[in-house]
């Protein structure tokens, strides 16, 4: 006997306000911004500490500068070496994480309330006072060459190193942040002096502090810890590269590359183009064409491969927003024996929605539901706070930017997703990048007619 | 550390749990089954995570994906399978959680009917392609799929993974995974949390509603292991495509929540927690024989496993690596901790309890606790024992621990090693072949 009716679903009442909280604004004299945010909930504060100087400031010779500068924060300041760092963080339950993106460095810890004005202190000490000693930086040099190498064995990884180099050449944005095996081995230690007395500097600084304290409180520690920084003498010589002033390749060489992976029980897939900067005024609009197209589960290429085609465990897209114009990508593995056919058809879903089957009615109505009713979960925890406010202070969005998400997003019609679809996706210029048993998968790619398939040795 | 909730047991068996935070204007609903690939058996593995799928296909009232509605009315959702227990959860906007009930009440009660065997074979398909990703084509992914073979004997309920053998998939036909579900989900056999921006009244009135109407089940048998040991030390390696190779060793352990568990995850803290944890400073920092370093006390209801894990660094040797490792533990069980190796552990616990509970809802958010702590314990209340537990162990409390579980003659120690390289693994081991 059903006590509810189930021959329809129920009707959504209206959609909760979101309510991002306020955040308050100052700055120190030297330059430094402080942005707090007061949330209550739980006992933690977590600071973000945002730099906007990344890899792609890296010079060209010397990818992987910018992170290894970042990664020997926490390898010894002031008077403390680096365990004695890590016995105060831990001490003090703090985690610690030190993220460096293309357009960005950005440590962030989160730590116990009450022990807040110590954790920033600490904070504060790796970012002004880094020690930067040679058998550190020996140390950690070490560690980043090993990882590369055990990413050699990882097919998403190499997928995604191919493609980034093949599609954006020598641009900045044309290597991943850890860099190059060839790079580091070269890396000197001055060469990381170099990089921080240039980047790290307080008036380009922006820490971003929420948790349970006081705009007061918050604001207090920060000053505290920062306030008596004084950027390097002599950092000001050459300027940093800005990704974003610099236009990427028009398109790659070729549009079909091969890693060969001898006996690989999967293909490895990376198919895109260069395409939009963070700043478009076309971002709301990517962002529902994205959805239809590989942005969630119910997305047309999931369903396809995934769901009917059982091709994959799962196919998703995605626009890399970042300062300059960053990358169109649809990411996916699959069986070998299928890997001809799945390029097929994630081609074929990247064309059709930029005409022959264009964004449906329902499925604007999904893709928009699901962006803007979504939108307050992003910011729950004091984390998701303070990395919402980090996307602010980056790229230089207005803080009213979190409350016109949702009508911008509303307002997207369908005809303009396929504008943006005929603007910025053009598969017959898309390069794909194939990580995957070569032996078996070159012959029906070559049914495929997108070129002859360059093979990529990767270093 | 209170959490404050409400429960009622329906009629049929359900529990419902409630938790009103009002942070935000999100509601979590979070329901477990006490279903996992341990209620499986020889042959028919990987039953419990194929349903994980199956259950996201559509059930008889609405048979268009799971989805759709739910992802349009703005929600995050997702599910997960281990050895003991499945979880699904909704992350919804205030005003969807009477969706999500109707969802998650309707696959619940009247999945059968729209189980077809196009969705079961394409979503066998679909894991058959999880399993390569994650196992066969991830360098070390076969790793733990031998440990596990070799500490559990083979009708052991640990013996295999979750994600289950792939020919036991393929063998596998659509009214064995019919049945399966017959007597595994169903609301005496699980436990329903909502937590987030709602009234509690009409959390427990709108439970009711959508799941009172389900029949109970059969109550499940409950699993009763064959006996799992390690007398003595077993020496095994594993050829993969990978360029530096690894030690893993294991230990059988007390199950979670039993004497031992908390303090043996204290001990894998004080082991290789961060970058002052001995093993990090005795092999990563100061000889530098190792890339990485990781502990872990793996908490499971029947019993546990305690592990330790190092990559070589390049041009090293395993041998140096479990030199190292071994002496370190063998130090621990004669010295025990020191109190500032206490202090720290004890804080980074108390960090990550409070980190798991920022969140309502997803994977280890409070509504997925309540549920963790109501489905192994019989009821959710436990949220200042279980930080108890860690608060109270002692120094000779963790010691002892160490000595009476870490035994170097009852680990079970796998090296993976480049293929073709059998020279590199330890000494005397036993090659094993997984797939």
């Amino acid at each position: 006997m059903m006590r509810v009716d189930r021959s329809s679903l129920p009707v959504l009442g209206p959609d909760p306000q979101l309510r991002f909280p306020t955040i308050e604004k100052s700055s120190l004299s030297n330059g430094l911004r402080i942005w707090t945010i007061e949330h209550r909930d739980v006992p933690v504060v977590v600071f973000v500490l945002l730099l906007p100087v990344g890899a792609a400031a890296d010079p060209d010779d010397r990818p992987g500068l910018a992170a290894i500068t970042g990664d020997l924060l926490d390898e010894g300041c002031g008077n403390r070496s680096a365990l004695e760092i890590h016995d105060a963080l831990a001490r003090l339950g703090a985690q610690m994480e030190t993220e460096v993106g293309s357009d960005a460095s950005v440590v962030t810890m989160s730590v116990l309330s009450r022990n807040m004005g110590r954790g920033l202190g600490l904070l504060a000490e790796m970012v002004r006072e880094p020690r930067f000693e040679q058998k550190e930086f020996d140390r950690v040099r070490d560690l980043r060459l090993n990882r590369l190498l055990q990413l050699r064995d990882l097919a998403p990884a190499v997928a995604d190193r191919a493609f980034t180099h093949l599609l954006y050449r020598n641009h900045p944005y044309g290597h991943l942040a850890i860099g190059t095996e060839g790079s580091l081995r070269g890396m000197m230690l001055r060469e990381v002096h170099q990089h921080y007395r240039r980047a790290y500097r307080p008036e380009r600084v922006t820490v971003i502090a929420v948790g349970d304290a006081t705009h007061d409180a918050l604001k207090q520690a920060v000053a505290r810890g920062f306030e008596s920084w004084k950027p390097a003498a002599g950092g000001n010589g050459t300027p940093l590269v800005d990704a974003g002033e610099i236009d990427p390749p028009r398109g790659a060489l070729e549009r079909l590359a091969v890693v060969h992976r001898a006996g690989a029980a999967q293909s490895e897939l990376r198919i895109g183009q260069v395409a939009a900067a963070r700043q478009t005024p076309d971002y709301h609009a990517l962002l529902v064409l994205n959805m239809v197209l590989g942005g969630q589960f119910i997305s047309r290429v999931n369903m396809n491969l995934r769901e009917e085609k059982g091709y994959t465990y799962g196919a998703r897209t995605a626009f890399d927003f970042r300062r300059g114009r960053g990358p169109f990508l649809l990411q996916v593995g699959v069986q070998t024996e299928v890997t001809a056919d799945a390029l097929r058809e994630a081609l074929a879903e990247l064309a059709a929605i930029r005409g022959d089957r264009p964004v449906t009615d329902a499925e604007l109505t999904t893709a928009r539901a699901a962006l803007t009713r979504g939108y307050p979960r992003n910011f729950e925890t004091a984390d998701q706070i303070a990395r919402a406010a980090a996307q602010l202070a980056l790229y230089g969005l207005p803080d009213n930017y979190f409350s016109e998400f949702a009508p911008k997003v509303t307002a997207v019609d369908r005809d303009e997703v396929t504008r943006v679809a005929q603007a910025y996706l053009d598969p017959p210029r898309m390069l794909t990048v194939v990580v995957g048993d070569r032996d078996r998968i070159t012959a029906p790619l070559s049914a495929l007619n997108l070129g002859d398939s360059s093979e990529v040795a990767m270093a | 550390m209170h959490i404050p909730f409400v429960t009622e047991k329906l009629a049929n068996g359900l529990d419902v749990i409630v938790h009103e935070d009002h942070g935000c204007p999100i509601v979590a609903v979070n329901l477990w089954y006490h279903v996992g690939s341990k209620n499986e058996r020889p042959g028919r593995t990987g039953f419990a995570h194929l349903f994980e799928h199956l259950m996201f296909e559509g059930s008889q009232h609405y048979d268009r994906g799971y989805f759709h509605p739910l992802q349009e009315a703005g929600a995050s959702l997702n599910g997960s399978t281990n050895a003991d227990r499945t979880n699904y959860w909704e992350v919804v906007p205030s005003n969807g959680v009477e969706l999500a009930l109707w969802m998650e009440s309707d696959r619940m009660g009247y999945l059968l009917p729209a189980l077809t065997e196009q969705k079961f074979v394409n979503q066998r398909d679909v894991v058959l392609n999880e399993r390569r990703q994650n196992y066969e084509n991830r360098p070390y992914g076969l790793a733990t799929m031998a440990l596990v073979a070799a500490m559990y004997p083979p009708d052991h309920p640990y013996h295999w993974l979750t994600i289950g053998g792939a020919e036991d998939l393929k063998a596998t036909g659509l009214e064995e995974v019919r049945a399966f579900f017959q007597t595994y989900y169903h609301p005496r056999n699980a436990s329903l949390s909502i937590a987030g921006d709602i009234d509690t009244r009409r959390a427990l009135e709108l439970a009711r509603d959508y799941f009172e109407e389900i029949p109970a089940g059969p109550a499940p048998l409950p699993v009763v292991p064959p006996r799992a040991e390690v007398t003595s030390e077993q020496r095994l390696l594993l050829e993969d495509r990978v360029e530096l190779p690894r030690i893993y060793m294991s230990w059988h352990a007390p199950a979670l929540f039993e004497k031992g568990d908390a303090e043996l995850d204290l001990v894998a803290e004080i082991l290789a927690g961060g970058k002052t944890s001995r093993l990090y400073r005795a092999l990563v920092y100061e000889t530098r024989v190792a890339t990485e370093i990781a502990a872990s006390q793996n908490s499971r209801e029947l019993s546990s496993f305690f592990q330790v894990v190092a990559t070589a660094a390049p041009g090293r040797m395993l041998p140096e690596v479990e030199r190292i490792i071994r002496g370190e533990i063998e130090r621990f069980i004669a010295h025990g901790p020191e109190p500032a190796e206490l202090e720290r552990a004890l804080a980074q616990a108390e960090a990550h309890f409070v980190q798991r509970l920022q969140t309502v809802g997803g994977f280890g958010g409070k509504s997925d606790q309540l549920n963790a702590y109501n489905t192994f314990l019989g009821g959710p209340d436990y949220f200042a024992q279980d930080l108890q537990r860690y608060r109270d162990a002692t120094a000779d409390d963790i010691r002892e621990a160490a000595a009476t579980h870490l035994a170097t003659s009852r680990r079970v120690m796998l090296s993976v090693v480049p293929r073709g390289r059998l020279a590199l693994a330890m000494p005397n081991s036993k090659p094993v072949s997984v797939s």
